[in-house]
């Protein structure tokens, strides 16, 4: 698959006529291709443009009393649009679900890739990738009916008993407002976004792990380590800014979960210390008001400049997390990232 | 691979060094359980509560109005279906031809520069793709619709489709190509006669993961196709969908919903982990043909 396209056919001695429909053919095939291919990026220019246009209206309006505002309110009249509470919302879900997931999905790339052999593994990794695979309502739904009464009956109270009492962490863990653990809470939604996270962020650490040069495992075994001094000294330094890179991924994507938080995060405004409180994030309040709200109005207008702050930041976490995960593996080969075959199959069904 | 657990072993280790690996080992098991232990509990529910909600009535009924028990979402069975297969008939060729141009032709700067967009397009936030649709085909139809959910699907499929026909592609021995060029074939004809067919399975692998992604998607549908109690076969019309019945009704103050939500539940998964077994099945079968 060369770069030229028609000497073989040149040399054949072919009829004229013939070479030069062969010529047109792959021009028009391989223009054809380059289109389509090119409006995959006037796509991503398209989304940002359009949510743009409109999305602009309300840094107009308030300028960055827009981003630092902490109140909104789309009653006609009273109208003031602050995303403060979203925003905040936003970062702590995503937060917590990234603590969370990002130590166990690195012990199971480790696991997958360096301890676990045979039908075992091959188990496990069947059914991490089953795990992406579930849809976004149906965590949800259990949400709503298992994880958050669990959570408000027996594990709230515990953590709010035990780490509530620690100093310094301790605030994050003490009864919500009403002074109970009942509704849905930034908690519970962390909770739930870092099962749905792990993952992908496995399977770009698997990517990253599979990248460290076999002569450097040998070598620390050579001398005599044990494979968890290799790991320590063989396979995570090199694997360090891979990781950073993977974290970053699954952050992106947890950023912009909608659906699963929308329905357990309890969709209120406030903004309070304890995550046991409710709260709310970007993706859920687009999803719970941009249907009620008039199309002209500046209400929709913020759900667009919503909508834009996400897409942008999602994208850029995703770029830099590329970045990151090729420079960890040019940095070890000297080469490009290698195929990520691992990569596209899970992101299908992510 | 390497019989680390053989060095262990050996009489130069210490305990304190021995206990620490053995440590790491049920460390990393650990997070293997902890990781697996909600997929347990998600199926556990989805199957326990949804299929006391399945029978008949379920799969061929329209919703009860509350106080009525009984009833299906039948509606949503049929939205689904419509708005994934006009989603699959825009994204399929669209993901195609992308992915062709980046195995195929796709060298230098312009290429990587395509390549680099279908990756980081893979992390757009679902309701953001619905909010875009909406802004640009709802409003411009004046109503919501199947088919502005199925362009919206589209936006998130397409590049899972580029990314996965690209690495299938690649997987095309050379030797192939070269043959078909050496037969006199122009290279299109290469392309679509002989690469792509060789890629076949691969490439039915590769829609059918991207369907499931595309099926169980909620949020971009809510902005687009708005949900509908009663059956709709017009495309230009508001139209339920599955995962948007799962979302109303696991938020509705009516009890007798709930079970119409965990069946929508079971039926969904189920449909997106056979489409997943499937696909990996399958996908194995190629990974071994190639190789």
């Amino acid at each position: 698959m060369g770069a030229s396209d028609a000497p073989i056919v040149e040399k054949a001695g072919a009829p004229a006529r013939r070479r030069g429909r062969t010529r047109v053919g792959d021009a028009v095939f391989k223009g054809m291709t380059r289109i389509v291919a090119f409006g995959l990026v006037m796509l991503l220019v398209l989304m940002i443009g359009v949510l743009a246009a409109d999305g602009v209206r309300p840094f107009r309006e308030f300028g960055w009393r827009f981003l630092i505002g902490r109140n909104w309110n789309p009653v006609a009249g009273r109208q003031s649009f602050g995303a403060l509470p979203f925003i905040y919302g936003t970062v702590v879900t995503s937060t917590i679900a990234i603590v969370l997931a990002v130590p166990v999905a690195v012990g199971l790339a480790l696991l997958l890739n360096e301890v676990a052999r045979g039908w075992l593994a091959n188990i496990v990794a069947v059914l991490v990738d089953l795990l992406a695979a579930i849809p976004s309502v149906v965590f949800g739904l259990w949400g709503v009916f298992v994880l958050q009464p669990a959570m408000d009956r027996t594990i709230e109270p515990f953590l709010a008993n035990t780490v509530g009492k620690v100093p310094l962490v301790g605030p994050l863990f003490r009864a919500n407002v009403s002074g109970g653990f009942q509704g849905g809470d930034v908690f519970t939604a962390g909770v739930i976004l870092a099962v749905m996270i792990v993952p992908i962020v496995t399977a770009v650490g698997r990517e990253v792990v599979s990248t460290v040069p076999r002569d450097l495992r040998e070598a620390a075994l050579a001398l005599g380590s044990t494979r968890f001094e290799m790991v320590r000294m063989a396979v995570l330094p090199y694997s360090r800014s891979g990781i950073v890179g993977a974290s970053m991924l699954g952050l992106g994507r947890a950023l912009g979960e909608t659906i699963a938080v929308a329905m357990v995060v309890g969709n209120s405004l406030g903004i309070h210390v304890s995550l046991f409180n409710g709260g709310y994030t970007i993706p859920a309040v687009i999803a719970n008001e941009f249907r009620e709200a008039s199309s002209e109005g500046l209400h929709k207008a913020s759900l667009l400049a919503l909508a834009l702050i996400l897409i942008a930041i999602a994208l850029m976490f995703a770029a830099l997390s590329r970045l990151l995960v090729r420079r960890s593996a040019a940095l070890v080969s000297g080469g490009p990232a290698p195929p990520a075959t691992e990569l596209a199959r899970l992101e299908g069904a992510a | 691979m390497i019989p680390a657990a053989g060095v262990v072993r050996s009489p130069g280790v210490s305990r304190a060094r021995r206990i620490r690996d053995r440590a790491f080992t049920a460390g990393v098991w650990a997070c293997g359980a902890i990781a697996l232990l909600p997929l347990m509990l998600i199926f556990a529910f989805v199957i326990g509560k949804g299929a006391a909600a399945l029978n008949l009535d379920f799969f061929t009924k329209e919703p009860n109005p509350p106080g009525v028990p009984g009833g299906g979402i039948v509606q949503a069975f049929i939205g689904t279906g419509m708005i994934m297969g006009l989603a699959i008939a825009f994204s399929v060729p669209l993901g195609l031809l992308t992915g062709i141009y980046l195995a195929e032709y796709g060298r230098g700067r312009t290429a990587g520069f395509v390549r680099f967009i279908a990756e980081i397009l893979l992390s757009t936030p679902s309701i953001v793709a619905g909010a875009f649709v909406w802004a640009v085909v709802v409003v411009a139809m004046g109503t919501f619709s199947a088919i502005a959910a199925s362009i919206a699907l589209t936006v998130l499929m397409w590049p899972i489709l580029t990314r996965a026909t690209e690495e299938i592609l690649r997987l095309v021995p050379d030797d192939l190509r070269e043959a078909g060029l050496a037969l006199g074939l122009a290279r299109w004809r290469v392309i679509l006669r002989v690469v792509v067919p060789t890629a076949g399975s691969g490439i039915f692998t590769a829609i059918m993961l991207a369907v499931a992604r595309g099926m169980g998607e909620t949020a971009p549908i809510l902005l687009t196709a708005l949900g509908n109690d009663f059956v709709n076969t017009n495309p230009g019309a508001p139209t339920d969908a599955v995962p948007l019945r799962i979302y109303f009704y696991a938020g509705s103050p009516v009890v007798q919903f709930h079970a119409l939500a965990w069946g929508g539940a079971i039926t969904l998964l189920a449909a997106v982990l056979v489409l997943s077994i499937t696909a990996r099945v399958l996908s194995h079968r190629q990974l071994k043909r190639v190789h």
